[in-house]
């Protein structure tokens, strides 16, 4: 696929948020990309005209119930089968914050074995309670399978920022210990919350800024093309969104978060 | 018949409760001999159906799919016929 040919879909609800700099993150790298109401790809069930699918951060429908229940489940209730499709397919599903909150209510991630049932983790309220923003650093993990990291080397150490309240990656506790063993083994964890240093946060608040099972910030399905993140990638992808860059004594033009991107719009480029 | 589901949704044991542990040391601070708070949720819905069999099926299939998070919540309900 021609990186012109690159069409991408920012599926926006009430209350999401970073639609517009998600855009502009693929507009940067000459890739089209559209943000689009979910209401318009339910009326036109034109989600398969897309190669890529956003769905970005934010509170979408207030939270309410759990962060990003109620979109997950209107999602699969009304665009199940395409989403299934657009999966099998092995085009790349990226969600932000909201966004990993909704893939992990629909089922997709960690999705051991496909779109699951019921989901198999769970986004928690942030220990300590509230919210939080502010930047983190988080260590790549991923040996290759997660196609949005793939311009990341193992053990690189990003700087992205967060802003949740319900961001603690849990497991259920019975299965813990065998989910993390099925994390490692499909090499499906990406990042974990991390010191400046990449020493592991160990649950270290605010290091690990929401208390997540095993630092855990971003994970991706076993087939390395849907991935979630708490952090925000479009927040730090100009190096004037960091928070230091006036104090530098060279300002970056581009910031951690720009790889991801760069990541996904090469493996689209390749394998279409 | 027109029914009242009262849904209550909370953690499952093992996992922590921050907003219980938040109140439970506000509450401390208004010196309650508090010892523990857990937090759940409680969700009344209202609905038409033809039978009690109905409402506890629709209600088991409400809190699957969506009031609860199997991986850490549990849930439980109790229904009442209502005018």
């Amino acid at each position: 696929m021609k990186k012109e040919d690159i069409n991408v879909c920012i599926m926006r609800v009430a209350g999401t948020n970073c639609d517009a700099e998600t855009k502009r993150a693929f507009d940067d790298l000459g890739v089209k990309a559209e943000v689009v109401h979910s209401n318009e790809i339910v009326k036109k069930r034109n989600l398969l005209d897309y190669s890529a699918l956003i769905f970005p951060g934010g509170f979408s429908h207030g939270d309410y119930v759990r962060a990003g229940a109620i979109w997950a489940k209107e999602a699969l209730a009304k665009i199940g089968d395409d989403l299934k499709e657009f999966v099998e397919e092995e085009r790349p599903i990226l969600g932000i914050c909201n966004g990993f909150q909704v893939l992990v209510e629909i089922g997709l991630l960690p999705g051991f074995e496909g779109i699951a049932e019921y989901p198999e983790a769970a986004l928690a309220t942030n220990t300590p309670i509230g919210y939080h923003c502010s930047w983190v650093y988080v260590r790549h993990e991923n040996s290759g399978k997660c196609i949005f990291t793939r311009k990341v080397a193992k053990g690189k150490v990003l700087r992205i920022p967060v802003a949740h309240a319900e961001g603690r990656f849990v497991l259920p506790k019975e299965n813990e210990n065998r989910y993390l063993e099925k994390l490692y083994g499909n090499d499906q964890l990406v990042f974990r919350y991390c010191a400046e240093n990449g020493e592991p946060a160990n649950g270290q608040y605010p290091i690990n800024p929401n208390g997540a099972f095993h630092d855990i910030a971003g994970i991706c399905n076993p087939a390395g093309t849907v991935f979630g993140l708490m952090p925000h990638p479009e927040r730090s992808y100009y190096g004037w969104q960091l928070p230091d860059w006036t104090r530098r004594e060279r300002t970056l033009t581009y910031g951690d978060g720009r790889l991801i991107f760069e990541s996904v719009v090469e493996y689209l480029t390749k394998k279409f | 018949m027109r029914y009242r589901v009262k849904i209550e949704v909370s953690l499952k044991p093992g996992h922590s409760d921050p907003e219980g542990e938040t109140t439970a040391k506000s509450l401390k601070g208004l010196r309650y001999p508090v010892e523990t708070v857990k937090v759940s949720k409680v969700y009344e819905v209202f609905l038409h159906a033809k039978s009690l069999k109905e409402v506890q099926r629709h209600a088991d299939e409400m809190c699957r799919r969506l009031l609860a998070n199997p991986t850490k919540d549990n849930y439980r309900f109790n229904i009442e016929e209502v005018k």
